[in-house]
């Protein structure tokens, strides 16, 4: 029996990926946990382990290439004493990838009547190809996906300004068509063919049509006086996730400043308390991130999410906590914040930070989280506004803390103070909600004693 | 109780055997109720035989033009029972290859009246004994049969149906044609070209009111240049028969009547879908104007009842039955992928001389629709092959939306264009538009470059006129 590997879902959102590193090759053998390849995600780089063992006996998708579907065969394993060559199943696996077609070509079927579709299960999407997948692999050229859609289909998409990659196929093996383009919106985006970062299709009731599609940045600039960066999927993931979030969320922002003095004297203390082995080294962000963990349960309509028939009101504040990264940005979450103890919470964010930076971070823990927060403090950013990551209702974007003048008792004081600003979903949230949210998020931030209480 | 079977079908024409097939090749058990003959209406008493006889009718109108092709022959005849017979020949041979096709997808076919006896439960009745199938899955595909008007009914004998006009006992030296449709105007080819004077009577304002206007206008010529008698806007008020002739009573549009006597009248003035006797009302499936009605997918609504070809509604196509006998049994079979059928995509032929094709809108509806259009048009004087046939009469146009490029409809009238549409039927199913079409390399010579300049002419670009 030979059987074919299929690109994994490494998260629940994982649609395509991009085929890394073939850890084995044609003719090893593999037991189950081996690992087999790397694949990169939008996000980050995983190991695939085997899940069967059995011998390699082809590898249908070679490594480096990008926008793999979930479910394609990328390689087929064959069983005990078998023959690569012998097994009809190979053929059939080969007919849905081009590059595979191509070598058939080159060698007559084996058996004398057979075409290769009649050992496929049936399952024909349209008359004729007995090729598995509904929708077809893409074929990757040198510069990205190649984007299968209905000429009608491209030129409607071009008259209306709409990234054909940004949508999903409902033709014959996933073809866009034209009742695709039709029932799709106007992008705010440019339509730049394979140049992605488009909000993908919104909820009913939220159109944008009308809008007129951004120009291609190109037209302003000579081809020789700027360099093209080609987007990788973290920077398509960014793009199309804030497009959406800005573009269908309705914002709004509410602005406070905290003396964090008493913080800062506390964080030195405890720091300077931290054992020789098993220590720890407080940031005035750990203390953020279990001010806002206490504030999300003393005001947990601020710890939801919205989805079209209710609000998820989470019994756990799951904070996301950005991380700048060379090649963008990703946020790790510390799950149970409110349980967890200041020293706990400095130890994972670190851990976390680190993982993240050399992409070894799992979809389970950046994929996510009930509310988030962005620090720019650190770049002596005063104060500024985030935009909220779906699912999450709300974000707190906090600046530098400073030694500012303050009016304390009808005298001018010198005071270190944090401004930090929530951006809030207000379908999930309003004013006085968040306000209130703020309230408790300054009292446990100037007096962190309070988180005791 | 006899059998259990995952899919049972009603009906073994087009609709009800592509079914059956592909509900065998995806792995279900399958059975066919056949009441008459294996292969239905099309196979026996529609497309298929009419095909033969107008073959005949054919090489009898080039016959008449042996000169022009450089041949003498005198004294030259047909003979009316040959000609049916080779007809029926036909019909029976294809009908025997369903019963192979049936055998060999191993699908069990049981003869007899087919009738729902409750939930999963059909009762097939032959010679008056009753057996009973239970099945998972009911295909109704019972078809359809010609439409009776009061005071118009057939009777078999003076008045025919399409089933009478495809064995003629006799040849009548007049025909009235009631019904301008593609039945109708068929026979009316088939009877004309044999030395019938034939006499259309259409109740609508064209012959082949289907059709895009223009190519109704071009049939219309067409008829009325080879001699045949073509009254729109008029209705059949009254026939009175006497012996061995018909006295047609005919009212036209501005009230005026006309007597007209002919040996024989064919009624062709529609159909109405076979919803007899087959229990639908017990099982709750609902029929509207005679005709099951159904979703995209071919559900009735009363869970594994499904319903397919005529018995479902328009368009009656044999081609549109078998789709959507596919699209059935992929459900049934829960094949992904499947896609309902989008009946702009379903080309129509009329047989008839000079054939008429067509797919997707006609001018005039597009224009309704609110499409801003391009048309193309290129008639069959400027194609070197239809010159060549001695075919220099015909059309090909083409109606695109001026904006997208989208193919809205294609329309033809001429040679052989039953051959050639499903060229533009291919480019509206990918969604070509008119610059993909432009590119394709047509050969030379063949009609099909026709489809190449009538695409050209839609942007004033045709080359050969």
């Amino acid at each position: 029996m030979t059987t074919n590997i299929l690109m994994p879902a490494l998260s629940p959102t994982m649609e395509e990926g991009t085929l890394t590193k073939w850890l084995v090759k044609e003719g090893d053998e593999v037991h189950s946990g081996d690992i087999l390849a790397e694949i990169e995600t939008d996000k980050a780089t995983m190991e695939f382990e085997a899940v069967d063992e059995g011998r390699i006996g082809k590898i249908l998708v070679p490594e480096g290439t990008e926008g793999v579907k979930v479910n394609q065969p990328i390689a087929v394993l064959l069983a005990e004493g078998e023959e690569a060559g012998a097994a009809p199943d190979i053929e059939a696996a080969m007919a849905s990838i081009k590059t595979a077609v191509d070598e058939e070509a080159k060698t007559p079927a084996k058996q004398p009547t057979g075409s290769p579709q009649k050992e496929v299960p049936d399952a024909r999407g349209e008359s004729g190809g007995g090729v598995k997948p509904d929708k077809a692999p893409p074929e990757t050229g040198g510069d990205g996906q190649r984007v299968f859609a209905s000429p009608l289909a491209r030129r409607i998409a071009a008259q209306k300004g709409i990234d054909l990659s940004s949508l999903s196929g409902s033709g014959p093996r996933g073809r866009i068509v034209k009742a695709d383009v039709e029932g799709a919106r106007v992008s705010a985006t440019p339509a730049q063919p394979r140049a992605a970062a488009a909000p993908s299709p919104a909820p009913a009731g939220t159109s944008l049509a009308g809008i007129a599609p951004l120009p291609d940045a190109r037209a302003y600039f000579k081809p020789d006086d700027y360099e093209e960066i080609p987007h990788d999927s973290m920077r398509k993931a960014i793009a199309r996730r804030l497009t959406s979030a800005k573009t269908l969320m309705p914002h709004f922002y509410l602005t406070v400043d905290c003396q964090i003095d008493e913080l800062l004297a506390a964080r030195a203390r405890l720091n300077a308390a931290s054992p020789k082995e098993g220590g720890y080294k407080l940031s005035v962000n750990d203390f953020v991130v279990k001010a806002a963990a206490g504030a999300l349960i003393r005001v947990p309509e601020v710890n939801a999410s919205w989805t079209d028939n209710a609000i998820l009101r989470h019994r756990h504040a799951d904070i996301g906590v950005a991380v700048a990264l060379d090649f963008g940005l990703i946020t790790p979450i510390v799950f149970h914040a409110e349980e967890k103890g200041l020293a706990t919470i400095s130890a994972e964010v670190k851990a976390l930070a680190e993982r993240a930076r050399t992409k070894k971070l799992k979809p389970a823990e950046f994929e996510g989280g009930s509310f988030a927060i962005s620090n720019l403090g650190m770049y002596g950013i005063r104060d500024f506004t985030a935009v909220i990551n779906p699912p999450h209702a709300a974000i707190l974007a906090v600046g530098a803390g400073e030694q500012r003048a303050v009016v304390r008792n009808g005298k001018v004081e010198i005071a270190t103070v944090m401004t930090v600003t929530m951006s809030c979903d207000h379908r999930v949230i309003d004013g006085a909600t968040g306000a209130r949210f703020l309230q408790a998020f300054k009292l446990f931030v100037e007096d962190p004693a309070a988180l005791l209480l | 109780m006899a059998d259990a079977f995952d899919v049972l079908v009603i009906g073994s024409g087009p609709a009800g055997y592509v079914c059956a097939i592909r509900a065998a090749q995806l792995g279900q058990k399958v059975a066919i109720v056949e009441r008459e003959r294996l292969g239905g209406i099309c196979l026996n008493w529609g497309c298929i035989p009419t095909k033969a006889l107008l073959r005949s009718s054919e090489i009898w109108h080039l016959m008449q033009r042996l000169n022009e092709f450089g041949f003498s022959a005198e004294n030259f005849k047909f003979d009316l029972p040959k000609i049916v017979d080779r007809s029926r020949k036909v019909a029976q041979q294809l009908s025997n290859g369903v019963a192979f096709l049936m055998k060999k997808h191993k699908i069990q076919v049981i003869a007899g009246e087919a009738k729902l006896a409750g939930k999963g439960m059909v009762a097939v009745t032959k010679d008056g004994k009753a057996t009973e199938y239970s099945a998972k899955n009911i295909v109704l595909a019972t078809g359809a049969r010609a439409r009776s008007l009061p005071g118009l009914e057939p009777d078999g004998k003076l008045i025919w149906t399409y089933r009478e006009a495809l064995v003629p006992d006799t040849f009548p030296k007049s025909l009235l044609v009631v019904g301008s449709g593609a039945i109708g105007i068929e026979f009316a080819s088939f009877f004309h070209t044999l030395g019938s004077k034939v006499t259309v009577v259409e109740v609508l304002d064209r012959v082949l009111p289907v059709e895009d206007e223009e190519i109704s206008s071009l049939a219309a010529k067409a008829f009325a240049k080879q001699g045949m008698t073509i009254k729109t806007a008029t209705t059949v008020e009254k026939l009175e028969k006497t012996n061995g002739s018909v006295t047609a009573i005919l009212k036209t549009k501005d009230g005026k009547t006309e007597t007209l006597t002919v040996d024989r009248v064919i009624s062709a003035v529609g159909i109405v879908g076979n919803v007899e006797n087959l229990g639908l009302e017990q099982a709750g499936v609902k029929v509207e104007k005679s005709h099951v009605v159904i979703d995209q997918w071919g559900a009735t609504g009363v869970p594994g009842i499904w319903a397919i070809g005529d018995l479902a509604g328009p368009p009656w196509l044999a081609h549109k039955g078998m789709h959507e006998g596919v699209i059935v049994a992929e459900r049934i079979a829960g094949v992904k992928g499947t896609h309902p059928l989008d009946t702009s995509k379903i080309p129509g032929c009329t047989y008839c001389w000079p054939q008429v094709a067509s797919v997707g809108m006609t001018e005039v509806k597009a224009k309704a629709a609110g499409r801003k259009i391009k048309v193309g048009r290129f008639p069959f004087i400027g194609n070197g092959k239809a010159i060549a046939l001695g075919e220099p009469e015909g059309l090909v146009k083409t109606v695109f939306d001026a904006e997208t490029g989208e193919l809205l409809g294609a329309h033809m009238i001429g040679a052989e264009v039953t051959e050639l549409i499903h060229g533009y039927t291919i480019a509206r199913t990918l969604e070509a538009t008119e610059a993909e079409l432009a590119a394709t390399v047509f050969p030379h010579p063949t009609l099909s470059e026709m489809l190449h300049e009538a695409v050209l002419a839609a942007d004033g670009a045709a080359l050969h006129i």
